[in-house]
């Protein structure tokens, strides 16, 4: 194989003349270092956060689901839209790595290390959901299906919840695995570098006696290639079983065909808001901006804008077709979700779900980090309305009117939602100083063709 | 240049007996529409709606593939582009046809009685009148003639329009000095049509094949009916691909590139699927009567034609195109192109013959003659495309790439 030259319109995705040597240094300067101030502050932050969060969580399990605000109609509410809400935000990692990964998206190689950090926490923080609203914890084995001495006890296959037991547990082991396999060479190479016992022997174990050989990255390409074809239907098949947790159900507003392909495009969009959000910080307060660009930010702001533009079809198809239906009770449904008591939840999504990342077409805004940021906070908010629009007001106007009512959360609702940032935050926090932030190795494969050293290389060629 | 053949224009020669061929097929399809009409087979109307809208949405796939690469800025796939454009300039016959087909049927449905669009008939509105359909009554804010043939009017100027440009711009580029500037003209031409298709597939989907059973409705149906069309459009690309190739004008397509588009075959294969999957197994499990009645009807009287479609669209690419080899091989993907064709051929005439016919119907030699027919001149078509234009596109800044290209 020659030597493969770029299209000029292509853009550099390493910049600063890197050499390979170079991007071991930078990549590894987190962990050898020392946390600055802000990282302190943050992380005592979201320390308090998960302190609350084990306080509101305790309440619950200690007194009993009674100090939630569910009630006989509105019997999920803020849970399920948490915990919807937090495995649409696991998804951008693995889409990354397994989907981008097929159609060779080089930019894909400095931020997948990351996305796929935030999966695994946010999949851990869409577990913790499940298992607080079961009410008894200490039974959250249930759902598995385990020979037990209790008799006829067993789960019900027919139950999409199930389903979702199965999906949900297969993605977080699959994606972990990728992300841990991708992390060994770059284990080693700190490894290589320690100069202080205790790091030499924890990377030591991290890194499983990777030694680089040929046979070792033989090994490592196809273990990444069978991960990369397991992930790329899982990314799709969990999102998908969420939405039949609804879909499948004969309540107005939650029976849809479309739902489970517009979820998965919800949770890409979501998901790459939150890569935004995190990126923008950390690319900052890790100096990594000269391999995090503005070209892998305005990639991703041109993927949250497709996919804001899927999720708006969806929400003008379901619209369309709830009156193209002629029922009575599903026109009624989202009706009442553009003008009844929950009005500000549906308007609140329309607007940083639809309008807002169309911003994106402009050139300017995809490529401003200040923009960027605004706008991917704008999309996190919208998503969460997403789903507390589809369950809490499909549910709170059923088919009787006598029993219609209002939803409202209570404080140990609120508390168990935000003490969930200090769960995502705390592990996120600590994988910034102990885990190299960015898929060092593989990045190395594209510095011959995509630095903006070899682009000079290459013009200098042709001079 | 690391490539080492020659890659002076290469054209492809429509010659007098690949367009005999042509003829012959369209010879078929005319006998058998005419005998079908001749014989008032009540499959005559639908016949001819399947297949033109078969045809049609093959040749919108490969001009929405077309503005895909564009808008991604892919490299790898310069060197096959002249297939898609030349696939996406059927697009004013089938629209042509269409109109044809529509305006033929609402004069023959007026003494007959029948139409292909059950809403067709004006009675249903009227609530003076026996036939009266309060269901159907409330969906004429969209089902009505005036809107319905402004809607159609609009799809098929955007599509046409897009396709001719994008036509145009691709071969000016090739005596262009500076290929860049109209690589950059059709790259923003192709973010305009994408919006444009995002809302035409899905609505033409609605119009032309959803409204036939005027009761059913499912959110779903627009974009599974954009997965089928994509895939068929893949298999076709496939299957003109390798004949090329094998007549030794594509050297500059490898190994690589056609794994590339196996890869697609075989992805769009299982993102049909699971469209297919979803609308099917949500309206089982809910079992709702208006919506299940859709499902009914395929079970009960098409029961072996509908499993046949699902196993050959979905087992089939699956199975064959699972390795990495088989997606390299010409030969396979050429019998799996062929094989995927005919199955989303199956999928659309079980979209479509269900509601215009019900539960008395058949696929015969007249069904079959009509789609040979259509086949030919979709063929005729397109290779007469083809051999307007060299084979290997020039001066794209992204040939190159395409050139080089390896996986």
């Amino acid at each position: 194989m020659g030597h493969f030259k770029e299209s000029d319109l292509r853009l550099p995705l390493i910049l600063g003349d890197k050499s390979v040597h170079q991007i071991t240094e930078d990549i590894c300067r987190p962990i050898e270092g020392k946390a600055n101030k802000w990282w302190w502050i943050a992380f005592s932050i979201a320390s308090a956060a998960l302190l609350w969060w084990i306080i509101c969580v305790g309440y619950t399990v200690g007194t009993g689901l009674g100090v939630w605000g569910v009630n006989k109609t509105v019997d999920w509410a803020w849970d399920i839209t948490n915990f919807v809400w937090w495995v649409g935000i696991g998804h951008a990692g693995t889409l990354i790595s397994a989907i981008l990964l097929l159609f060779r998206q080089k930019w894909r190689l400095s931020i997948n290390r990351s996305a796929e950090a935030m999966t695994i926490f946010a999949v851990i923080c869409a577990a913790s959901f499940i298992v607080s609203h079961m009410g008894r914890p200490w039974v959250a084995y249930w759902p598995i299906p385990l020979p037990n001495q209790f008799g006829s006890l067993w789960v019900n296959f027919n139950s999409p919840l199930v389903w979702d037991v199965f999906a949900i547990s297969t993605y977080f082991s699959v994606s972990l695995v990728f992300w841990y396999t991708g992390l060994i060479p770059d284990f080693a190479a700190v490894r290589d570098r320690a100069k202080t016992k205790v790091r030499k022997f924890w990377y030591t174990i991290l890194s499983f006696g990777w030694v680089g050989t040929a046979k070792n990255w033989q090994r490592f390409e196809e273990v990444s290639l069978v991960l990369a074809g397991i992930s790329t239907p899982l990314v799709l098949s969990v999102h998908s079983v969420v939405s039949m947790d609804f879909a499948t159900s004969v309540i107005p507003g939650w029976h849809t065909t479309i739902f489970p392909p517009y979820f998965v495009a919800g949770a890409i969009f979501s998901g790459f808001a939150m890569v935004q959000t995190l990126l923008i910080i950390t690319r900052k307060v890790l100096n990594m901006e000269e391999y995090i660009t503005i070209y892998h930010i305005d990639m991703m702001n041109r993927i949250i804008l497709i996919t804001g533009s899927i999720v708006g079809v969806a929400y003008l198809t379901e619209f369309f077709i709830a009156w193209y239906s002629g029922v009575e009770y599903e026109q009624y449904a989202f009706i009442n979700r553009a003008t009844g008591p929950y009005w500000w939840a549906y308007w609140s999504m329309m607007t940083c779900n639809v309008i807002t990342p169309q911003l994106f077409w402009s050139k300017r805004l995809r490529e401003s980090v200040f923009a960027t940021f605004v706008i991917s906070i704008f999309v996190n908010i919208g998503m969460w309305f997403e789903r507390f629009v589809i369950i809490v007001t499909s549910l709170h106007r059923d088919y009787l009117p006598s029993s219609w009512v209002m939803y409202s959360p209570t404080w140990v609702e609120i508390g168990i939602f935000i003490g969930s940032l200090g769960l995502f935050f705390v592990p996120f926090l600590l994988f910034t100083r102990f885990f190299p932030v960015i898929a060092m190795s593989e990045l190395k494969t594209i510095v011959k063709t995509s630095s903006s050293q070899a682009k000079k290389k290459g013009a200098h060629h042709e001079s | 240049m690391g490539a080492n053949f020659n890659i002076t224009d290469k054209r492809y020669e429509f010659t007098q007996n690949s367009k005999l061929i042509s003829y012959v097929m369209i010879a078929i399809g005319m006998v058998a529409i005419i005998t079908s009409f001749v014989t008032h087979s009540h499959q005559a109307w639908s016949n001819l709606l399947i297949n033109n809208i078969f045809f049609m949405v093959i040749a919108l796939g490969g001009l929405f593939f077309l503005a895909v690469q564009y808008a991604a800025e892919v490299g790898w796939s310069v060197g096959i582009r002249r297939v898609p454009e030349a696939m996406a300039m059927y697009l004013p016959w089938g629209a042509a046809l269409m109109t044809i087909i529509l305006i033929g049927n609402y004069i023959a449905g007026h003494s007959s009685g029948h139409y292909l669009y059950h809403w067709w008939h004006h009675d249903l509105f009227n609530p003076e009148s026996p036939e009266f359909d309060h269901i159907i009554a409330g969906k004429s804010g969209f089902l009505n003639m005036p809107f319905f043939i402004a809607r159609v009017a609009f799809y098929f100027i955007v599509w046409i329009g897009f396709a001719m440009y994008f036509r145009k711009l691709s071969r000016q580029q090739d005596s262009a000095p500076n290929g860049s500037e109209l690589h950059l003209k059709m790259r923003s031409a192709s973010y305009k049509f994408l919006v444009l298709f995002a809302v035409t597939s899905s609505m033409m989907a609605w119009d032309f094949i959803m409204s036939i059973d005027t009761h059913w409705y499912s959110t779903l149906f627009g974009w599974y009916t954009f997965a089928s069309l994509f895939v068929s459009c893949i298999a076709v690309m496939a299957i003109m691909i390798v004949s090329m190739k094998r007549k030794g004008l594509m050297d500059h397509v490898n190994e690589h590139h056609l794994h590339n588009v196996g890869l697609f075959l075989f992805a769009f294969s299982v993102f049909w699927t699971y469209l297919w999957f979803s609308q099917f197994m949500l309206i089982w499990y809910s079992n709702i009567p208006e919506e299940v009645a859709y499902f009914m009807i395929r079970q009960d009287h098409y029961r072996a034609f509908w499993i046949a479609t699902f196993f050959i669209n979905f087992i089939a690419p699956l199975l064959l195109l699972m390795t990495r080899d088989a997606k390299r091989k010409p030969v396979l993907l050429l019998v799996i192109g062929a094989l995927v064709f005919v199955g989303h051929w199956m999928d659309f005439f079980q979209m479509i013959t269900p509601g215009v016919v019900g539960s008395e119907w058949h696929c015969g030699w007249m069904e079959i003659g009509t789609a040979v027919g259509f086949l030919g001149l979709f063929r005729y078509v397109a290779l007469n495309q083809i051999s307007k234009a060299a084979l290997v596109p020039r001066n794209d800044p992204f040939m190159e790439e395409s050139l080089q290209h390896t996986f």
